[in-house]
C-alpha cells in the first residue's frame, strides 16, 4: 500500500516540480467516473461517508446516462517516497460530439491516462481522443479497467493497446475502478511518468481558460491552468482577447468541492470567479493576464466549434414558447457551443432553429430542456449546413431546408467527414454495405489485434445525421463504435424534397437529400403521413415534390360517416360529452390549409419508423 | 345505458329534484322501464344487463316489487315539484323485458297508470326477442294495455347472427310478427348493420326481409364495438375483422334507398316509419327534449333540464330502494352552452330538424354548400340534415358549435 497524502501542498506555493496535470481518456461506459471516484477516496479528499457514485458528475443527466458532459478539474494530494505531490485530474467527455471540450482539457495537461475496458477493448472515440493526446505530446499511461469482470481479457487488450501506442503489453496497468485494485499504483505511475509543468513564475501572469461553467448562485465559474506567473485573490485581471477587465472575487481549487486559496501558481489548475453572468464573457481558449502588468503574447487558443447539425426544436404546447426561449438562454450561459434562432413552422408553430456540435449534443440539450425545464419538445429531422450557389452566382448557406433557394442552382456542396468505425471483424461486410449505401468512400482498414478492425471512410455528414448510428448499432448487435471528424466539403447532386398536403407545403418535412434518394424519401413520407393523418371531410392528396415536379403521391379518402347511430336509452350526457371531447380535440389540431392534423401525427411522422428502431 | 356511467354530482338521498328545476306540465312526460335481464349476453352488447348467475342475490321474480318502490319515489318527487301529468309514452327496454311473464310487465304498466295516469292514445311498447314470445304472450300484453312491440331481429343471415351471439331462428320472425299483428300490436323491427363479416349482400337480405314482413316501423343501427365487450376482445385479438366505417356508410345508404322505395321514410337518423302516426313517440321524446323518468338499474332520466342516472347493479339498486334512498348515482344540470350543444345534437337527428337559433350563418352556408344541410330548410331558418349530413351529423354539430363560441 502506498502512503496516503497526509500533508497536502498548499495552492499558490507549490513547486511546479511537485505538480502533475493529467486527464483520463475513455469511452462511455469504460468506467472513467468510477475510477475517478476511487481516486477521490484513496487520496482521502472525499471520505467514505460522503462518497456517492460518479461524484464529479454534477448534472442528473450525467449521472444517469453515465457520461460526462462538462469537464471538471480536481486537485488530489498524493505522496511518493515521502515526498508530497499535487495531482490535478481533468475529467474529459468521452463522446465524439465533445472532441472540442476534450481538446481543451488536453491542452491543460502533460499526461493522459488511456482507460480501456478490459472486456471490450478500445473504441473509436477513444482512439480519436488518443490521437488528439498524442498530437499534444502528452505522456500516455495505458490502463485496462474492470479487471474484476469475469469476461475481462486483459492479456488480449494489453496487446492491442501496446500495438497502438508502442511499448510492451506488460507496461499496461490493470485496475478495477470498482474494487480499487491497482488505483494506488496508477497514481504512483502518474507521478513517475507525467512530466512536471514548465513555466516562468516571474513572468507576467498567463492562464489558459479551458472551461467555463454557469452556476445559478455564483455566476460564471472559470477553470484555468496557470502557465506563467501567479493569480491572486482581489487581483485585477484582463481577458487578452476582449481586453475586458474583472476583479478576482474568488480563486481556488476543487478538492473536489470549490476551496478558496491564496492564489494559483505556475502549472496549477483551479477556478476563478469574477461575478460575470455569461460564459461568453469568459471565453474558453482565452488567456487571463494581469491588468497592471499584462503579458504581451496570448497563449494558443482554440477555434470556436462550428455547429455541424441543425434541428428545429418546438414546444409541443405552443404556450411553452417563452419558456423554451428562457431555457435556451440559460443553457447558453454554460454551453457556448449552442446556437439558436427563432423559427416558425406551419406544422409545429413557434420554435427555434438550433445548431449543435453533433447528434449526441442535440440529444443531450433536448433532454436537459425537457428535464431541467419541464418542457415537452419535438425536434425536426437533423440536417447539416449546405453551401448553395445559384445560377446568378449568389452564395447561400442553408442550415434549414426552408432556406433552400427556389431558383436555378449551379451547385450544392455538403460537409464531409472522416469516419472511423471499430468493430469485430465479422461485421466488416455489413458495415461496408451500410457505408456504401450512404455514399461512403473507403479510405482504409486496419486490424487492431486479432479480431477487431478499424474501418475508415469519408462520408457526407448528412448521411450520418439521419439514422446512420441506429443502423450501425442494429446491424452489429451494438458492437460497432463510431467516430467522425470534419473533412471539408464536396459538391453533390442534392435536391430539396417538399411534402405537400392538399397542395400546401408542410415545412417540417422538407428535406435536402441526394437525388437518387429523393424518390425513396418521398414515398416513405407520403406513406407515413397517409397512415398518421386522420380522414377529413374531403379527400386529401399527399404529395412529395422536387420544385414543381411531383415524385410521389398518396391520398386520404374523405370521411363518409361519423355519427353515433344510437343514444342508448336516453344517455344524452354521454353522447354530449363525446362531442365535447371531439371539439376539444379539434382545438389542438394544426391547420395545413384546410386540413386538420393532430400534432401527434406530425410528431409521429418526425420520429419516424418506430418499428425499425426496435429491431435489435 | 351502455358503458360506464357519466360522472355527475351526488343526488339528494330522497331523490328530490335539484334546486331551481321546475317541471313544466305542458311538456309531455314519458316512462322508460329498464329490465336488466338476459338469457345470454350477446358479444356486442355493453348494455346494463345480467344473466342469472351475475345477479349477486338480486332476484328476477321480485323485480316488479323493487321497481314499484321507484315508481312510488318518482311519483312523490315529481308531485312535490308540481310536475305530475299523465304519461305520454311508456317503453319497456332491456335487457329482455319479455323474460318476465306478461302479467308482470302489465303490473308495472298498471302501477304507472295508477300513479301518473296514462294519456289517451299513449304508446306503450316493449322490446322483445323474436324467440322469447308467442301468440298467447302477445295477446296477453295487448289485452293489458300494450300497443306496440319492437323485435330485436338484427339480421336474418345466420353467420351474422352467430357473430352477434343471437340465438333466434330467422325463419320464425315472420310468424311472430304475424302473431303480434293478429294480437293488435303495432310492430317495429330493430336491425344492426356492419357486423364483422357482413357483406352488402348479407345486409340486403335483411332489408328485403323487412319489406317482405311489411312492417310500419324499422330501426337500423350501425354496430358500435364498445370497449369491454367480447366482440371488442375478439377484434383486438384479430379473430374477426374490424368494422369499416365506409362499409357502414354504404349500408346506411342502401337501407335508406330500400326503405324509401317501400314507403318507409326516415324521421330520425336511425329510424324509418310508414306514416307520421307509426313513428315511435317514445323515441322522439328523447330528441325533442321531453321529460322522462327512467326506472331500473342504470336507467337515465331527464326532467326540465336536469339529467340523472341510476346505479348499475340490480343488487345495489334494490338495496338503496328498500332503504328508502334514491337509486340515482349522479346528476347534472347542463350549462347554457351544454344545453345549446344538446339542442343541436338532438334536434338535428330528426327529419323536422332544429331552429338555427344563434348559430353562425356563414357556417350554415358552408354546410349547405358541402351538401350536409338542406338548402330549402336553411332559407327558412331551420337546420335539416341531408342524407350525407345524416352520416356525418357529429361533424355538423361540431362545426355549428365551434363557431358559436
Amino acid at each position: 500500500m502506498s502512503p496516503r497524502a497526509r500533508t497536502p501542498l498548499t495552492p499558490a506555493s507549490t513547486d511546479p516540480a511537485k505538480i502533475r496535470n493529467f486527464c483520463i481518456i475513455a469511452h462511455i461506459d469504460h468506467g472513467k467516473s468510477t475510477l475517478a471516484d476511487r481516486m477521490l477516496q484513496i487520496t482521502g479528499i472525499v471520505d467514505d461517508r460522503s462518497m456517492r457514485a460518479q461524484y464529479l458528475d454534477r448534472m442528473d443527466i450525467e449521472r444517469e446516462r453515465g457520461i460526462t458532459i462538462k469537464s471538471q478539474a480536481v486537485r488530489l494530494p498524493w505522496e511518493v517516497d515521502g515526498s508530497a505531490y499535487a495531482l490535478n485530474m481533468i475529467d474529459t467527455p468521452g463522446h465524439v460530439d465533445f472532441t472540442y471540450e476534450v481538446s481543451r482539457s488536453l491542452a491543460a495537461c502533460e499526461g493522459a491516462i488511456l482507460l480501456v475496458d478490459a472486456a471490450q477493448g478500445i473504441e473509436a472515440q477513444t482512439l480519436a481522443n488518443l490521437y488528439l493526446a498524442l498530437d499534444n505530446d502528452l505522456a500516455i499511461i495505458p490502463v485496462l479497467n474492470k479487471i474484476d469482470l469475469p469476461s475481462a481479457d486483459p492479456e488480449k487488450y494489453a496487446k492491442e493497446l501496446a500495438s497502438l501506442i508502442g511499448g510492451s503489453p506488460s507496461d499496461v496497468l490493470r485496475v478495477s475502478g470498482k474494487t480499487g485494485a491497482g488505483v494506488e499504483e496508477l497514481l504512483d505511475r502518474v507521478v513517475e511518468l507525467v512530466p512536471a509543468p514548465q513555466g516562468d513564475p516571474t513572468a507576467p501572469a498567463r492562464a489558459m481558460i479551458f472551461d467555463s461553467v454557469y452556476d445559478a448562485y455564483r455566476g460564471v465559474v472559470t477553470y484555468v491552468r496557470v502557465v506563467d506567473g501567479k493569480l491572486s485573490p482581489r487581483q485585477k485581471i484582463q481577458m487578452m482577447s476582449t481586453r475586458a477587465t474583472h476583479e478576482l472575487l474568488e480563486i481556488g481549487v476543487s478538492s473536489p468541492e470549490p476551496t478558496p486559496s491564496q492564489g494559483l501558481g505556475v502549472g496549477e489548475v483551479g477556478y476563478l470567479i469574477t461575478g460575470v453572468k455569461d460564459v461568453r464573457q469568459s471565453k474558453v481558449g482565452d488567456t487571463v493576464t494581469d491588468q497592471v502588468k499584462p503579458a504581451t503574447i496570448a497563449l494558443d487558443g482554440y477555434t470556436d466549434p462550428k455547429p455541424m447539425v441543425f434541428s428545429g426544436l418546438y414546444p409541443i404546447d405552443g404556450s411553452d414558447y417563452p419558456n423554451l426561449r428562457e431555457a435556451l438562454d440559460k443553457l447558453k450561459l454554460s454551453d457556448a457551443s449552442l446556437n439558436y434562432e427563432p423559427e416558425t413552422s406551419v406544422a409545429l408553430g413557434f420554435g427555434f432553429r438550433c445548431g449543435f456540435l453533433g447528434l449526441l449534443h442535440l440529444e443531450i440539450i433536448t433532454e436537459r430542456l425537457e428535464r431541467e425545464f419541464g418542457l415537452d419538445l419535438i425536434a425536426t429531422a437533423p440536417s447539416v449546413p449546405y453551401a448553395v450557389t445559384t445560377d446568378d452566382g449568389k452564395f447561400i448557406e442553408v442550415t434549414n431546408p426552408s432556406e433552400y433557394p427556389t431558383g436555378k442552382i449551379k451547385s450544392v456542396s455538403e460537409p464531409v467527414v472522416k469516419v472511423a468505425i471499430l468493430a469485430p471483424k465479422d461485421y466488416v461486410g455489413t458495415i461496408m454495405e451500410l457505408c456504401q449505401s450512404r455514399r461512403g468512400i473507403l479510405l482504409g482498414m486496419e486490424y487492431l489485434g486479432e479480431d477487431r478492425v478499424e474501418i475508415r471512410y469519408t462520408m457526407p455528414l448528412g448521411e450520418i445525421v439521419f439514422d446512420f448510428f441506429d443502423h450501425l448499432k442494429s446491424r452489429t448487435q451494438g458492437y460497432a463504435s463510431l467516430d467522425y471528424e470534419p473533412s471539408g466539403e464536396q459538391e453533390a447532386d442534392l435536391v430539396k424534397v417538399d411534402i405537400l398536403l392538399q397542395g400546401e407545403q408542410v415545412d417540417a418535412f422538407s428535406a435536402i437529400v441526394h437525388k437518387e434518394k429523393a424518390y425513396a424519401y418521398g414515398v416513405l413520407m407520403t406513406e407515413r403521413l397517409k397512415k398518421l393523418i386522420p380522414r377529413q371531410q374531403f379527400e386529401v392528396p399527399i404529395q412529395a415534390a422536387i420544385g414543381a415536379r411531383i415524385i410521389a403521391r398518396e391520398s386520404i379518402s374523405a370521411i363518409r360517416k361519423d355519427v353515433l347511430a344510437k343514444c342508448y336509452g336516453g344517455d344524452i350526457t354521454r353522447k354530449r360529452k363525446l362531442l365535447e371531447k371531439q371539439k376539444e380535440g379539434k382545438k389542438r389540431m394544426k391547420m395545413v390549409g384546410r386540413v386538420e392534423v393532430p400534432q401527434e401525427a406530425f410528431i409521429a411522422a418526425l420520429q419516424g419508423d418506430e418499428e425499425a428502431k426496435k429491431k435489435p | 345505458m351502455a358503458g360506464p356511467l357519466p360522472e355527475g354530482r351526488r343526488p339528494a338521498p330522497d331523490g328530490s329534484l335539484p334546486a331551481g328545476i321546475t317541471p313544466n306540465v305542458a311538456t309531455p312526460l314519458s316512462a322508460d322501464v329498464h329490465v336488466p335481464y338476459c338469457r345470454v349476453r350477446c358479444g356486442y352488447c355493453d348494455f346494463n344487463t345480467y344473466t342469472s348467475d351475475e345477479l349477486r342475490g338480486s332476484r328476477r321474480d321480485t323485480y316488479v316489487e323493487v321497481v314499484a318502490r321507484e315508481i312510488e319515489l318518482a311519483h312523490r318527487v315529481v308531485g312535490e315539484a308540481g310536475g305530475l301529468r299523465p304519461l305520454h309514452t311508456v317503453f319497456f327496454g332491456g335487457g329482455t323485458p319479455t323474460l318476465l311473464p306478461a302479467h308482470e310487465l302489465i303490473a308495472m304498466r298498471e302501477n304507472l297508470a295508477s300513479r301518473f295516469g296514462i294519456s289517451d292514445h299513449a304508446e306503450i311498447t316493449t322490446e322483445a326477442n323474436p324467440d322469447s314470445v308467442d301468440l298467447a304472450y302477445l295477446e296477453e300484453l295487448a289485452a293489458g294495455g300494450f300497443t306496440r312491440v319492437s323485435f330485436g331481429v338484427q339480421s336474418v343471415v345466420p353467420h351474422v347472427l352467430a357473430t352477434l351471439d343471437r340465438t333466434h331462428d330467422p325463419e320464425r320472425v315472420g310468424d311472430v310478427i304475424t302473431a303480434a299483428r293478429s294480437a293488435g300490436l303495432n310492430v317495429s323491427i330493430d336491425l344492426i348493420y356492419g357486423t364483422p363479416g357482413e357483406s352488402l349482400d348479407d345486409w340486403r337480405r335483411s332489408l328485403d326481409a323487412v319489406l317482405e314482413w311489411g312492417v310500419d316501423h324499422v330501426s337500423a343501427y350501425a354496430l358500435i364495438v364498445e370497449e369491454g365487450t367480447a366482440l371488442e376482445r375478439r377484434i383486438r385479438r384479430g379473430e374477426i375483422a374490424a368494422v369499416d366505417d365506409d362499409l357502414h356508410a354504404d349500408m346506411y345508404e342502401m337501407a335508406d334507398d330500400i326503405f324509401a322505395s317501400a314507403g318507409l321514410e326516415w324521421y330520425e337518423i336511425s329510424n324509418w316509419s310508414r306514416t307520421a302516426e307509426t313513428r315511435s313517440q317514445h323515441n322522439l321524446a328523447y330528441w325533442r327534449g321531453h321529460d322522462w323518468w327512467g326506472f331500473g338499474p342504470g336507467a337515465h332520466s331527464h326532467v326540465a333540464g336536469a339529467r340523472w342516472w341510476n346505479v348499475k347493479h340490480p343488487a345495489e339498486y334494490e338495496r338503496l330502494l328498500t332503504s328508502g334512498i334514491t337509486p340515482a348515482a349522479g346528476y347534472e344540470v347542463p350549462t347554457a352552452e351544454e344545453r345549446e350543444l344538446e339542442r343541436l345534437m338532438l334536434g338535428l337527428r330528426v327529419s323536422e330538424g332544429v331552429a338555427a337559433g344563434a348559430v353562425n350563418i356563414a357556417t350554415v352556408t358552408e354546410l349547405v354548400e358541402t351538401g350536409l344541410l338542406n338548402d330549402e330548410a336553411a332559407r327558412t331558418g331551420q337546420l335539416v340534415l341531408t342524407r350525407n349530413g345524416r352520416l356525418r351529423a357529429d361533424e355538423v354539430v361540431r362545426r355549428l358549435v365551434e363557431t358559436s363560441d
